[in-house]
């Protein structure tokens, strides 16, 4: 009954995965330490500002004094909290984050697990986050977190049907649910990638998916000016760390998601012309996911430092009243290209 | 459907004033920054600028305070307090000069009001007390700092001097 435990190839294999989980784990949460040091810099920068400058050259240490102080930090339990679901909701919001890069291709064969409904199971996961941020609104026992929490439910299931929407469209032309085959389906150039026939998808993708991340305009789940700090009010030292940390790879997540749904992912624009053959650099390979994946990066922050907060109200209007109509109305078009054998 | 209402259809859907937006922060990005680091770098100070207090001396040595009490009188605060006696030579010399520094505005009246120029602000602001009660400066706290900075209020005083 226990043979595969004593099956060394099975023990093998787990010890595999693991290293897999941790070589993409340790350079994730590090970008997520230097994805805030960038955050406050370009935020500074676009508002005339130097940013964190005293903490090491330019300030470099920065991220590494913010972490020192939140795990020295007390976390303080709140005596009226609802206290298992309390401590569980900081992990319920960080695992699914992290999770979904399981199926992350980031080279071509450069990949922790090959699903075939890859997409499904990102989408599953991205989704599930927001119960982290629910059950952490409720557990708290504090108006401004259970206020937070009921606008994120509300914002996440109306982006959840955009999202979706959006991404029938990669479907529909790769025809796969495989991350990795979805990218194969764009090999050919710059002009054979899906942003160029999907470009309504991608923008309401790129919008849903600062939507989804509660990242400004949309951040009204937190939206210090109204609820002091939202669902996380109640959280300090390293319960607060936690859901940073998961906010902000949730971001890193939809970024490298839009490089490889809509860019190409690993693959060059270049790719197949001359130029590609004898220039190693501009041929395919990681290098370009990366820099496809820091430019998105790039754009939530640059969209923080540029737009105002959006009224709640607007959010929900823009979610149902625009954006799911503008996608239903692409994926017909899209359909009917496709019947008469156009796009695809 | 209206011209103008078609235009502004387009005008959002292709989110042309998000983009003008975002070329504005863009071009921000390279731009100069006017942060100062605050203890590194300091900006210039007028010679008028009006904080921490000092009572000054004539260059023999003489305490120019003769007790008028027209800046007890002005203060609009009621932060000095001041108490005068005869002199052995007979002229008259305060017993105790107080200004209490919580009290204080910094409106400059006491300089303006003192027909002697003993009483005057410094230029000095990074200041600051580490026990009760230190926010009273006394008179020796004030004489002290008069005659360590005297070189630079003179100058300053000068600077201004046109202007009074």
């Amino acid at each position: 009954m226990l043979e595969w435990a004593t099956d060394l190839s099975v023990w093998l294999r787990v010890g595999e995965i693991l290293l897999g989980a941790v070589l993409i784990l340790v350079p994730l949460l590090a970008t997520v330490a230097y994805y805030t040091y960038a955050e406050r810099k370009v935020v500074g920068f676009m508002q005339m500002r130097l940013g964190p400058s005293r903490v090491g050259p330019r300030g470099l240490f920065q991220p590494i004094a913010d972490v020192l102080k939140l795990l020295t930090k007390e976390v303080v339990y709140p005596s009226q909290a609802s206290g298992a679901l309390f401590r569980l909701a900081p992990l319920a919001a960080l695992v699914p984050a992290l999770g979904a890069w399981a199926v992350m291709p980031f080279d071509d064969g450069l990949w922790l697990a090959d699903i075939d409904a890859g997409l499904l199971y990102v989408l599953a996961l991205t989704s599930l986050g927001a119960y982290g941020i629910i059950i952490a609104g409720w557990a708290s026992n504090s108006k401004y977190a259970l206020l937070g929490a009921m606008r994120q439910a509300a914002q996440v299931v109306s982006y959840e049907i955009a999202m979706g929407f959006a991404l029938v469209g990669v479907l529909m032309l790769s025809g796969s649910l495989n991350l990795a085959a979805i990218v194969q389906a764009q090999s050919g150039g710059i002009l054979d990638w899906f942003f160029l026939p999907l470009l309504p998808l991608l923008l309401v993708y790129l919008v849903s998916g600062v939507a989804e991340t509660n990242r400004l305009p949309f951040d009204v789940v937190e939206g210090e000016s109204e609820l002091v700090a939202g669902f996380h009010v109640e959280y300090s030292g390293a319960a607060f760390a936690v859901f940073f940390l998961a906010e902000y790879s949730a971001m890193i997540l939809i970024s490298a998601l839009t490089a490889i749904l809509f860019f190409g992912g690993w693959l060059s624009p270049f790719e197949g012309t001359e130029l590609a053959r004898h220039v190693p650099v501009l041929d395919s390979g990681i290098h370009w996911w990366l820099l496809k994946t820091a430019f998105f990066m790039f754009c939530f922050l640059w969209f923080r430092a540029t737009f105002p907060r959006y009224r709640y109200d607007q959010i929900m209007r823009l979610g149902w009243k625009v954006f799911i109509p503008v996608t239903l109305i692409w994926i017909f078009v899209l359909g009917a290209a496709r019947y008469a054998e156009i796009a695809g | 459907m209206r011209l103008s209402s078609l235009l502004f259809l387009l005008r959002s859907l292709s989110l042309w004033d998000l983009l003008r937006g975002l070329r504005l922060t863009a071009r921000r990005l390279f731009s100069r920054k006017i942060t100062l680091r605050y203890p590194d770098e300091k900006t210039p100070k007028s010679p008028r600028f009006r904080g921490l207090h000092a009572l000054r001396r004539y260059s023999n040595g003489e305490e120019r305070c003769i007790g008028c009490k027209l800046c007890e009188a002005v203060c609009p605060a009621l932060a000095i307090t001041i108490e005068s006696e005869e002199r052995d030579d007979g002229s008259r010399r305060t017993t105790r000069y107080d200004i209490d520094l919580f009290k204080c505005v910094y409106c400059g009246f006491c300089e303006e009001a003192c027909p002697t120029d003993a009483v005057v602000e410094t230029d000095i602001l990074e200041f600051h007390f580490e026990r009760r009660g230190d926010h009273i400066m006394t008179k020796e706290d004030l004489l002290a700092i008069g005659d360590q900075y005297e070189e630079h209020i003179a100058e300053h005083r000068k600077a201004d001097a046109g202007f009074r």
